[in-house]
């Protein structure tokens, strides 16, 4: 039950885009199309696992022994970078289909701060390894359903007959914005 | 202040250690898990600018350099790298992008700057073309021309567009992507883009009729239609009052340059031609030629379409014939075509029709002479009496006296005024009574 509201909170509740504002740039960059908005989900959501996974050991087996808490930004950054890069090489010699399909967006995971975020929230709230993991893929299974239904909504939008000054970015935002508070009804369901 | 050396010696090591077995793990992987990859991608990626800005249409730099290995994508797609990236890329490739590599340009569609137009009002308001627009449509007296607050500058990211001293926009041609921002910015539409290798464009975007492009500009063009008379390849087409070219049929040469009585063509290449100095030697030519101008004729009927046609006003009414202007005009024979009469004709030629028109004139009386035998003009029974043709008689040669009245031959000068008048179509040629 536990791990549940972990995996909810994460993903819903406290949405990493749409309640932490954490990963915009991706979100409004990358949802024009529901399938490359997926593909560049699915890639969030590998790095986060993983990522969450590594964090927990490097903070509980160096920096917490050594008395090295104020290099977590540092550390996890390198983890991160690194991670992103096994993850593409990994994924090009395991699959070139997926590599292609991911494209530009699996290096762009490097700069995503909603994984820096989620690193960073791990020795913050003291979970362990198990939670730790649930976290990071609840975290990512919200960014993949925000960044989804983004385009779905942006996708349909083409068809509409938007007023001159609101096409494009600005049209953008006021659906995210919009998005946003529909999220926040979730508030309710999970305690923060 | 105490430093804690054991904390710094840590944090060094500490992160020193981590750096090391990411690194390491790093290196294996990328061992472990090379994959062979066509060697022009790498060589491709890094000619390529690296600003991943998808403008080829790829995700990325190293997309586009896949797709261009792959045969996905032209050499020359980039359009933020150039031409000098596509040689390049070409290169590697073993492609020559001489060929293939076409670019376009944005070019501004107006030559009519301070020094050619004149302001019609103080604009005093924000230095933005769109502003100015709305307000009263800005201040130059030309309704097409280019503002010069310089929009299209402000909105291009390459910085390849600047105002000059004569307050139009200059394109740089190195910095320009062809990336259509500053079109899609400009309230007037005063720029397109044309072909790299294109040298030949028409600065002009007035639709307006010769006469008011006079008045508000000293080079747009007035649609007069010679360049697209001269233009060899048929490339210059005149609509709305302007000339339109089609690049794709151009080959440079220059000539509705040369030909054109105004001056909105830019010749790339050359400085600004100087259009004085083309006019003289064309007269020089005309001289040479003999040709003299276009000059009218007597046969001029005073029915004004070559004053309607004349994109320069070069025609006057004020006497018959009318009389062409030599110094205004451009020699478009637009009113050649118009005339009814086929009355406008190079002067040459009009030497020759002189003596033409007198031998003819010779024969008409001979043929008059021929006619007279045909008995001249006869009443027949038809006659009704109603006078109509005495009323409209200008020698009063019919007498009424008789019905059917009578015709006097000595008197008829036979205009037929009153074959027109008679209501029953007793007045007929005598031969043709006979018949």
């Amino acid at each position: 039950m536990e791990l549940l509201l972990i995996f909810f909170g994460a993903a819903v509740a406290n949405n990493f885009i749409l309640a932490r504002f954490l990963g915009i740039c991706p979100f409004l960059g990358v949802s024009k199309e529901v399938p490359t908005a997926f593909s560049m989900g699915m890639a969030v959501t590998f790095v986060m696992t993983t990522s969450a996974i590594v964090a927990w050991f490097v903070q509980g087996f160096v920096l917490e022994p050594l008395g090295l808490e104020f290099l977590q930004t540092m550390s996890f950054i390198l983890i991160i970078s690194s991670f992103v890069q096994l993850t593409e090489m990994a994924v090009r010699k395991i699959s070139e289909p997926l590599y292609k399909a991911l494209g530009i967006f699996l290096p762009l995971i490097t700069t995503n701060c909603a994984i820096l975020g989620l690193a960073l929230l791990i020795p913050e709230r003291g979970y362990n390894l198990i939670e730790s993991v649930i976290f990071g893929f609840g975290a990512g299974a919200g960014f993949t359903l925000a960044i989804v239904l983004m385009a779905g909504m942006r996708e349909n939008l083409k068809f509409a007959d938007v007023p001159q000054p609101f096409q494009g970015a600005p049209m953008t935002m006021i659906i995210a914005g919009l998005l946003a508070l529909a999220f926040m009804g979730f508030g309710g369901i999970v305690a923060m | 202040m105490d430093i804690d050396v054991e904390l710094i010696k840590n944090s060094i090591i500490g992160m020193g250690i981590l750096g090391g077995i990411f690194a390491t793990g790093l290196t294996i992987a990328s061992v472990k898990l090379a994959v062979e990859i066509d060697p022009r991608v790498e060589d491709i990626d890094e000619v390529l600018p690296g600003a991943n800005c998808g403008a080829c249409g790829q995700a990325g730099c190293g997309s586009f350099a896949e797709a261009v290995v792959a045969g996905n994508a032209e050499v020359t797609a980039c359009p933020v790298g150039g031409s000098e990236v596509a040689e390049k890329i070409g290169e590697i490739m073993g492609i020559d992008s001489g060929e293939a590599l076409i670019p376009d340009i944005a070019r501004v569609m107006c030559k009519g700057g301070k020094i050619e137009t004149y302001r019609r009002s103080s604009y005093d308001g924000i230095e933005s073309c769109k502003a100015a627009t709305v307000a009263a449509d800005g201040d130059k007296s030309c309704a097409y021309g280019c503002l010069g607050f310089g929009d299209c500058v402000n909105v291009c990211n390459f910085d390849a567009i600047e105002i000059n001293e004569n307050g139009l926009p200059v394109v740089n041609d190195e910095n320009c992507t062809a990336c259509n921002t500053c079109i899609d910015e400009c309230p007037r539409d005063m720029l397109s883009l044309v072909p790299e290798n294109k040298l030949v464009y028409i600065r002009c975007n007035s639709t307006q009729k010769g006469k008011t492009v006079k008045d508000v500009c000293t080079v747009g063009c007035i649609g007069c239609g010679v360049c697209a008379k001269k233009c060899p390849t048929g490339a210059i087409s005149i609509e709305n009052n302007l000339a339109i070219m089609d690049y794709e049929e151009c080959v440079n040469c220059g000539v509705c340059a040369e030909v054109c009585p105004r001056d909105p063509f830019k010749v790339l290449g050359t400085e600004d031609v100087d259009i004085e100095a083309l006019r003289a030697e064309r007269k020089d030519d005309a001289e040479d030629e003999g040709a003299g101008g276009l000059v009218i004729t007597e046969e001029c009927v005073a029915c004004d379409n070559c004053i309607e046609e004349c994109p320069v006003d070069a025609i006057s009414d004020e006497e018959e014939p009318y009389v062409i202007d030599q110094d205004e005009c451009v020699e478009c024979e637009n009113c050649i075509e118009e005339c009814p009469t086929e009355a406008i004709v190079w002067a040459d030629e009009a030497e020759e029709e002189v003596a033409e028109a007198e031998e003819e004139a010779a024969a008409v009386e001979e043929d008059d002479e021929d006619e007279e035998a045909t008995g001249g003009l006869v009443i027949t029974e038809e006659c009704v009496a109603c006078d109509n043709c005495i009323e409209e008689c200008p020698v009063e040669a019919i007498s009424d006296e008789e019905e059917p009245y009578v015709i006097d031959q000595d008197e008829c000068v036979e205009c037929e005024n009153c074959i027109e008048e008679c209501p029953t179509e007793a007045i007929v040629w005598a031969d043709e009574k006979e018949a």
